[in-house]
């Protein structure tokens, strides 16, 4: 390239930043954190595109969301708990519980995997950032306007009210006249895009930004989970998008895809939903079971046992979960045979599922046990899910699913497959993170009282339902006669879903009060093998200053063991630029040295301005037209480079 | 195990490495690459699989309508061919600038670039213009039935990529005149250069799906 056209254009003239030192020196220190933290002030504050940052932001927001579901949840176990209840009338109930479900799905258990991926695998992965850090930033805004817009809505009484799949026709205009399904639309196209663009920056940030090293065969297994959950993110959220965007259609512009009447379909519907809801449910299990492939090998204080079968059964996962859809649909008029096929492969994803176990134990049993509460949480794991997986097991046989459809059997099945699989290693994994968050421990004896209220209130809140279900409670009903029988029962899950609000405060307690008196962590205090415990804690805010040469799986115990003559340390990137080493994608070898964007306000206005459309579109068409205008000026905003910015890029220019 | 080992051998506990060390020397290496080498690359990559998600399901659905229509087209007349196939012969042939593009970026020849994107950009122009009257040749709207409303969705799924795709290459066009410019801005421009095969590519399935399907006895 010697073009002197292209050299005109090039803001020059300044000298080459100068690189780190291995071992950095204590200049390099202050020069990374004046570099790659975030600017002050409010407008800084909205700028800012830190993944810890962000991240933090993230998790906060989606608890936020799971305490506002749990609360819904509560007022529905309030107004069951005694038969010919008048607390909460029907249409009140019809919002509640597709509010429950509708936060808890995609406002929590999807997103908050992904939140919680972004703060930690750059840490595990060695890397200063996520790849594309300003779209990370504008993927974020967008989750939380659309979960506002949501929450507005249901406040001024125009809440969704179909449930959380939002079954057509009763979803179609002729069943929902009004806004409100409108609004649960725009919440799928807000959450879905966000959730997309962050499955596009995960894969390309562990493919891309893994430190030198750090081989495909060595990547801790939460990163695997989390890689193999954005793949399937990238092929299953499309259809939900297609879908709810069909459905606003026919609500909006008098298309026909769901009206029979014009020859459209309402199975339709269901395919395209459960195309998307069935690798949904892999996409809150499989971060949990990456949180539990983190915890068990810190607590067991040995590597884990198994771990190519580990990384295969994820793989293998994510495939047979695209083939599971019609498992929701066994109650319509499908084909038999099709019915049998959807069978076999319910029972066979059971098989990864079992691995995976098996590996866990075999590592527990075989280390040397350290009980402390995220292992707790990991424990009961495996006791819920089970559960969970057998009355899975059960269900995916057509006759018994025909049996139970529709009753509280399924409502306990999946709420122990997704507390259990999910939100139990999720907690777990906050005990396990915090002191990495925060740089203090959260306290143990809250955490225990925690653990076990959390335990046995969940099992007393969901066993009866099974019971209920079998005895034909139907989901979905906000009131029963007490001659059913079934009083005694919704009264005992009521006490239990007052256990887990009480431990859900004790959880919060825990968090707010370690925050401030928690005992002081320091790097490692768990002992752990995984990158992320090599750097402070909380981390500088470029993660490490001097990015880490890895030479095996858990880098952090094998240190001392490091092969002599071999480099410890990334040297020579610059410490007054955002300067980011991209390695290969299947050796992590050394490739070339990145530029990172600075931060800008841009991806928050362009995140206002998506809003605007989104929310403009549920009451006019047009708003996709004019909407698209501050949308294109913002973005295009967001990408023009600066001249400042592109002189310090081109002062550390090399052609490939 | 070997509990905070690392922190025990640092100088600092800032910097939780060993002292001893050899260094890995970065500072050599090139600022930006081409290809799947390159972060853009891996991002385009991950659209290109969402919005391929997107057409593919589009074009199920499509089938699945049809499969249980009585007729097909429902209550029309196929859609003309005209428009659609002479806008198939233009796009495809936008991929030799588009081909060109790609070329002069990896080269970092700024003129055949900037010649490059004003040719993409002309084809555009052309092809937006013929799409126009491919929605006017449908001979259905999307309100009328079913099969209506999948047709405008398809045509009007890829439509929407069309526009998009012009207004990303009319931008990163001006940058190329006005700057500023760095060395990975060529890498920007042959993404972008990819991602518009991306959407040529994607058009093949759904022309043969919109124009030639309601020929195909069901």
């Amino acid at each position: 390239m010697s073009s002197t056209a292209f050299d005109a254009l090039k803001p020059s003239g300044m000298p080459r930043p100068r690189g780190n030192g291995v071992p950095p020196t204590a200049a390099d220190s202050a020069a990374l954190e004046r570099t790659w933290r975030d600017p002050p002030g409010l407008v800084g504050w909205l700028s800012a595109i830190n993944h810890k940052s962000i991240a933090r932001r993230f998790v906060l927001t989606t608890f936020g969301f799971f305490l506002a579901g749990g609360l819904l949840a509560l007022l529905m176990r309030l107004q069951l708990a005694v038969p010919r209840n008048t607390l909460v009338g029907p249409d009140l109930y019809n919002q509640l519980f597709s509010m429950h479900g509708t936060t808890m799905m995609f406002l929590f258990a999807v997103p908050v995997m992904q939140a919680v991926a972004g703060y930690l695998i750059p840490l595990m992965i060695g890397a200063r950032s996520v790849a594309f850090p300003r779209m990370n930033a504008y993927a974020y805004w967008v989750f939380l306007f659309g979960g506002l817009m949501l929450y507005a809505a249901f406040l001024l009484d125009i809440g969704p009210d179909a449930g959380w799949f939002s079954y057509v026709p009763l979803a179609g205009p002729d069943y929902s006249p009004g806004k409100r399904v409108d609004f649960w639309a725009q919440l799928i196209t807000f959450t879905e895009l966000s959730a997309l663009l962050e499955a596009a920056i995960i894969i390309t940030t562990v493919f891309k930004l893994r430190a030198p090293g750090m081989t495909l065969a060595r990547i801790p297994l939460f990163v695997w989970a989390m890689l193999v959950t954005a793949f399937m993110v990238l092929f299953s959220m499309p259809s939900v998008m297609l879908a709810s965007t069909a459905l606003i259609m026919d609500r909006l512009v008098g298309t026909h895809f769901y009206n029979p009447a014009q020859n459209g379909d309402v199975l339709l519907w269901q395919h395209l939903f459960w195309f998307f809801g069935h690798p949904e449910v892999y996409l809150i299990f499989l971060p949990g079971l990456g949180f539990i492939s983190a915890i068990v090998p810190t607590f067991a204080r040995r590597p884990i046992f198994g771990y190519t079968a580990m990384v295969l059964s994820l793989i293998a996962t994510g495939f047979l979960a695209f083939g599971l859809w019609v498992h929701h649909m066994f109650a319509t008029n499908l084909p038999e045979l099709g019915k049998s096929f959807f069978t076999a492969v319910s029972m066979l994803i059971a098989i990864p599922s079992a691995v995976q176990i098996f590996c866990w134990l075999a590592t527990l049993a075989t280390g040397r046990l350290n009980l402390k509460t995220p292992l707790l949480f990991v424990l009961a794991f495996f006791f819920i899910l089970v559960m969970g997986g057998l009355t899975g097991v059960m269900l995916a046989s057509v006759p018994l699913d025909l049996q139970v459809h529709d009753t509280y059997f399924v409502v306990a099945h999946l709420h122990y497959v997704l507390l259990g699989g999910a939100v139990f290693p999720l907690v777990g994994a906050i005990y396990y993170w915090y002191p990495k968050f925060t740089g203090r421990l959260m306290s143990e004896r809250l955490g225990q009282w925690n653990f076990w209220l959390f335990f046995i209130g969940f099992n007393v809140a969901f066993f009866p339902m099974h019971l209920l279900g079998l005895q034909g409670m139907p989901r979905r009903v906000y009131t029963y006669p007490a001659e059913m029988g079934w009083g005694t029962m919704n009264f005992i899950a009521t006490l239990g879903a007052a256990m887990i609000a009480v431990s859900v405060l004790l959880f919060i307690v825990n968090l707010l009060r370690s925050r401030r008196h928690g005992e002081p962590a320091g790097p490692d205090p768990w002992g752990g093998g995984t990158l992320e415990w090599a750097t402070l804690s909380p981390p500088a805010a470029a993660n490490f200053d001097a990015i880490p040469v890895v030479h095996g799986s858990n880098p952090v115990w094998e240190e001392a063991t490091r092969p002599p003559g071999t480099p410890s340390a990334v040297g020579g990137l610059a410490v007054d630029a955002r300067e980011q080493l991209v390695t290969s994608v299947l050796d992590a070898q050394p490739d070339h040295r990145s530029q990172f964007p600075e931060p800008s306000i841009w991806p928050f206005l362009s995140a206002v301005a998506t809003t605007v459309l989104f929310v403009g579109s549920i009451f006019t068409p047009w708003a996709v037209v004019w909407g698209a205008v501050p949308v294109a000026v913002a973005t295009t905003a967001w990408f023009w480079p600066r001249r400042r910015e592109t002189r310090t890029h081109v002062a550390l220019e090399q052609q490939p | 195990m070997n509990r905070g080992s690392i922190a025990r051998t640092a100088i600092d506990p800032r910097h939780p490495v060993r002292v001893d060390a050899q260094m890995l020397d970065a500072s050599a290496l090139p600022s930006y690459a081409f290809g799947h080498r390159s972060l853009m690359w891996w991002g385009t990559l991950g659209l290109i699989a969402i919005e391929g998600t997107v057409f593919a399901l589009a074009i199920v659905s499509y089938f699945y309508l049809r499969s249980l229509a009585p007729r097909w087209p429902l209550n029309a007349l196929p859609p003309e061919l005209l428009w659609g196939t002479l806008n198939t012969v233009v796009l495809l042939a936008s991929m030799l600038p588009n081909h060109m593009l790609k070329r002069a970026a990896e080269a970092g020849d700024l003129r055949r670039l900037r010649i490059a994107f004003l040719a993409c950009l002309a084809f555009s122009l052309v092809f937006l213009m013929v799409r126009v009257f491919e929605f006017r040749g449908l001979n259905v709207w999307w309100d009328t039935d079913a099969y209506g409303s999948v047709v405008w969705l398809l045509l009007g799924l890829h439509t929407l990529h069309l526009i998009t795709d012009t207004y990303d290459t009319g931008v990163l066009a001006v940058l190329m005149f006005t700057g500023p410019l760095e060395g990975r801005r060529l890498v920007d421009a042959s993404e972008n250069a990819q991602y518009w095969y991306f959407v040529v590519l994607s058009w093949l399935p759904i022309y043969f799906v919109i124009y030639l399907a309601p020929h195909i006895p069901q």
